[in-house]
């Protein structure tokens, strides 16, 4: 049995509990994104992993080895911190080839090492430049690098790549996806943006509060959302209280929603239905009805916003489907089953 | 490893106030009050006042002086900074036998500053400016001055520029600006550097003895004189557990004056 | 500007308050016979040769350089492993520690200096030339943990944990991370501990004052007993040695920071 997998991991500090009862098993050479809001205890759960935090409860098991008790040093792993922990005092080179030094390993081994791992993050020749001169991608990259010198059967990554800038971020997000898969290394990657989850992972384990909502692939994350949490955080959403009526059939704003039945047994409940899923129409062509009250035109999509007797939704629409309304408009609001999904709240 | 790299100091420390109780170290390894009867007499009931009162002006004269300087000193370029910093450090390193010899020359008849003046033409003939009251004054803030300004530094150094410029836009000018802004801004600070100061001043042992007579001496010197001269050392250790029972309630007080800061 | 003049001025006068002993004592050092005149009469270098020439005179220098630069490095072995210990446990009852390495300093220094005659009486050592390196090293203790304490700070965390992470246990991170990172901050430490123990006397006094002479305790007793010009020129030589040393620390590394201030990028 390959691969890390976490059994019951608790981590209380004092009473407040950053991580409640977490399992997962995540296959060798898969790569995860964990993700949630700050707080939600991704940071801390990867530093258990890492051996920088000891959990209250459970155990951590790497390749059918269990590790909760061995220090950081010696466990098998790279690790690059959010603020990259570059070593001012060494220079590139010096940086990458730490881990080969302390274990004194040769000159020359280490030499060579050096040039594989700086070809393969693209910054060949840099070795003797100083971590302060280099910009915020070369520094990224030093730190996958340093963290990759002994190719350790587990990459763990914290928030990567939040200091960079916008654009650099997204394509790092694909040079970090394309190294993992070259290499096929086991990788797990905190991060707060569902951007970069997407982007990056074979498996997404969305965090609240300390607890696993789903772990799922991404676009199963998106469409399948498994509460209305996970449906809130990943991509915009709407959110609607649903009900059912003596028919079974799902009432929204007072009407129902064609084609869409409630589950057994469930009368109330939140449903979730994505912006670009809402289609505008007359006031005469749509079972449910609204009033525009917000129109806002950001040139590569329209956003709409109407009020159904008092509830919220919000359409969004590219330029060639421009529902042409303007603020106070009365219209048809087309709700497809299909893309309704009833959440256990 | 690091337990016994402190058990030595910390074991001195403690030694050192088990004799002082005992009153032994060279004599009669007794528990006699005797000494600490002593402290009752007018003579050293006077020599307290004075040594407090002396400790008490320096201070006193030290920040007055040393305050506006040290924000001075805190706006001037990094360089300039570092050349008045480097000249601070040297001037306080110097310790009080050298302090005294240099200022005993400088108030002598023959080779001191009256000597200068009659030179320059402004004095009729030398006079010795020791000993004297003003003579163990100057010379104990010249020995607290530095000392003062390198206490103040941190909080001036580190005092908002924009409060000053805030000051300004509102029509104070700078003088008033400093007095109304700055001053009060750092009372907190002004008040504990005073009590450090008092504290520094009061170990002055060998200032007073070289440039003032024997009414100038303090208790210091009179703890020196016991320990040394007089080879009296259960009296000397006495009068120094009074000054540290004094001193470490000044220290307390200071840190008090910052936890309040720090919770403001 | 009257406020630009009056500023200039009130700084001249305090470096004139400051300086003016010292150009005093500068001036009697090379005055031409063996009395203490300013202005000096004459020009003579040759006290400044005494002190290397004269064997008392070299005999208290040598004293006090080695005296000096024993007790600087004992002070920075007791406070390195306290700073180190004090950065990482950020315990509070760390805190009494931390005091407990202040406090020789913020006592008149006659107590300490009584408090060492004490023990090292009672301890039967009295007079012991090393008695006055341990006591120095104690007393000046402060100066190396303060400067060390600011040197830790300085260190990022992560640093640690990412060498943790590479492999390097405890005594290879401090060994390879942390003291190539406070290293100036270690030189500098023992920078002031030597210039104050070579200047200190009273400490060195009560401890070995009547066995051993060191340059503070020989000019004092010149004082008493004879003048020469000699202790003059030993003056000059004091603080120009305490300047060369703290302008070497300010070269290498960042003075106002280390006395308190924001360093240069931080503000």
């Amino acid at each position: 049995m390959s691969g890390l997998v976490l059994e019951s991991i608790t981590k209380r500090f004092g009473s407040f509990v950053a991580v409640d009862d977490v399992a997962m098993s995540v296959p060798q050479g898969t790569f995860v994104c964990m993700l949630g809001p700050s707080g939600c205890g991704k940071t801390t759960l990867l530093r258990m992993i890492a051996g920088l935090e000891e959990p209250s409860a459970g155990r951590i098991v790497i390749d059918g080895e269990d590790v909760t008790g061995v220090p950081t040093h010696k466990r098998d792993f790279g690790m690059v911190f959010q603020s990259l922990a570059l070593f001012p005092h060494l220079d590139v080179a010096g940086n990458i080839a730490y881990p080969l030094r302390i274990r004194g390993r040769s000159r020359t081994e280490q030499r060579a090492r050096v040039d594989e791992l700086l070809t393969l993050v693209q910054l060949p020749g840099l070795g003797d430049r100083q971590a302060a001169n280099l910009s915020g991608g070369q520094r990224q990259r030093v730190a996958i690098a340093r963290a990759l010198a002994l190719a350790p059967r587990l990459f763990l990554l914290d928030e990567p790549l939040s200091a960079l800038d916008a654009k650099l971020r997204e394509a790092m997000q694909v040079e970090l996806r394309q190294l993992q898969q070259k290499l096929g290394i086991t990788t797990i990657v905190v991060t707060h943006d569902q951007r970069e989850a997407m982007t990056m992972a074979d498996l997404v384990v969305v965090m609240g509060e300390g607890r696993i909502r789903q772990t799922a692939p991404p676009i199963e994350v998106y469409r399948n959302p498994a509460d209305a949490f996970v449906a809130d955080f990943i991509g915009s959403t709407n959110l609607l209280a649903v009900e059912a009526d003596s028919a079974g059939r799902a009432i929204v704003a007072g009407a129902p929603v064609p084609d869409l039945a409630m589950p057994a047994g469930v009368t109330r409940a939140v449903m979730s239905i994505r912006p670009e899923d809402v289609h505008l129409t007359g006031p005469a062509d749509a079972t449910i009805r609204g009033r525009v009250t917000f129109v806002r035109d950001l040139g590569g999509t329209i956003e709409t916003y109407v009020d159904m007797a008092g509830t919220a939704i919000t359409a969004v629409a590219t330029p060639r489907e421009r529902p042409a309304v303007t603020v106070g408009d009365d219209v048809g609001i087309v709700l497809p089953a299909e893309n309704c999904v009833v959440l256990a709240s | 490893m690091l337990v016994v790299f402190f058990v030595m100091p910390f074991g001195i420390m403690v030694a050192v106030s088990f004799f002082r109780r005992q009153q032994g170290g060279f004599y009669t390894p007794d528990f006699v009050f005797s000494n600490y009867e002593r402290f009752l007499t007018p003579f050293f009931g006077g020599v307290l006042g004075f040594s407090l009162m002396l400790a008490g002006l320096v201070a006193v004269v030290c920040v007055v002086l040393g305050f506006p300087f040290t924000f001075l000193l805190s706006r001037l370029h990094r360089r300039t900074q570092i050349v008045w910093l480097v000249a601070l450090l040297s001037v306080l390193s110097l310790s009080e036998v050298i302090i005294g010899f240099a200022w005993s020359t400088l108030f002598s008849r023959t080779a001191g500053i009256t000597n200068l003046l009659v030179a320059a033409g402004l004095m009729a003939e030398p006079v010795a400016l020791l000993p004297g009251f003003g003579a163990v004054l100057t010379g104990m803030v010249y020995q607290a001055l530095p000392y003062t300004i390198l206490v103040l530094y941190p909080a001036l150094a580190r005092l908002d520029p924009t409060l000053l410029e805030a000051a300004r836009t509102l029509g104070a000018s700078p003088a008033r600006a400093f007095l109304n802004v700055v001053v009060p801004a750092l009372r907190d600070t002004i008040l504990a550097t005073v009590i450090m100061v008092f504290v520094f001043a009061l170990g002055s042992y060998l200032l007073p003895q070289i440039l003032g007579r024997p009414q100038h001496w303090t208790l210091s010197v009179l703890i020196t004189d016991q320990a040394i001269y007089q080879s009296n050392m259960p009296f000397a250790a006495a009068m120094a557990v009074f000054l540290v029972l004094v001193s470490l309630s000044l220290v307390g007080l200071t840190l008090l004056i910052g936890r309040r800061e720090a919770a403001a | 500007m009257t406020g630009r003049i009056l500023r200039r001025a009130y700084l001249a006068l305090i470096a004139l308050f400051l300086a003016g002993p010292l150009i005093v004592v500068a001036g009697v050092s090379v005055n031409a016979k063996k009395t203490l005149l300013f202005p000096p009469q004459g020009f003579s270098l040759s006290w400044y040769g005494d002190i290397f020439t004269e064997p008392d005179w070299r005999g208290a220098l040598v004293a006090s350089l080695v005296l000096a630069a024993l007790a600087a490095a004992l002070a920075v072995a007791i406070a390195l492993p306290l700073a180190w210990f004090l950065w990482r446990r950020v315990a509070p009852w760390a805190r009494v520690f931390q005091l407990l390495g202040v406090a020789p300093f913020l006592l008149p220094p006659v107590i300490t200096a009584l408090g060492f005659l004490s023990f090292w009486a009672t301890a039967g050592l009295y007079g012991q030339p090393w008695t006055a390196v341990i006591s120095h090293a104690i007393f000046f203790v402060t100066l190396p943990l303060v400067t060390l304490s600011l040197g830790f700070a300085a260190v990022d965390r992560s640093l640690v944990e990412a060498a943790a992470t590479m492999g390097a246990d405890d005594r290879t991170v401090f060994r390879t991370i942390v003291v190539p990172l406070i290293l100036p901050y270690l030189v500098s430490g023992y920078a002031f501990a030597f210039v104050l123990s070579l200047n200190e006397y009273i400490v060195a006094y009560m401890t070995v004052g009547f066995t051993m002479e060191t340059l503070p305790i020989k000019i004092f007793n010149a004082l008493r007993y004879g003048y020469t010009p000699t202790m003059a020129s030993v003056t000059v030589l004091f603080v120009a040695m305490a300047a060369v040393v703290f302008g070497l620390v300010a070269r290498f590394g960042d003075l106002p920071k280390l006395l308190g201030a924001w360093s240069a990028e931080e503000h």
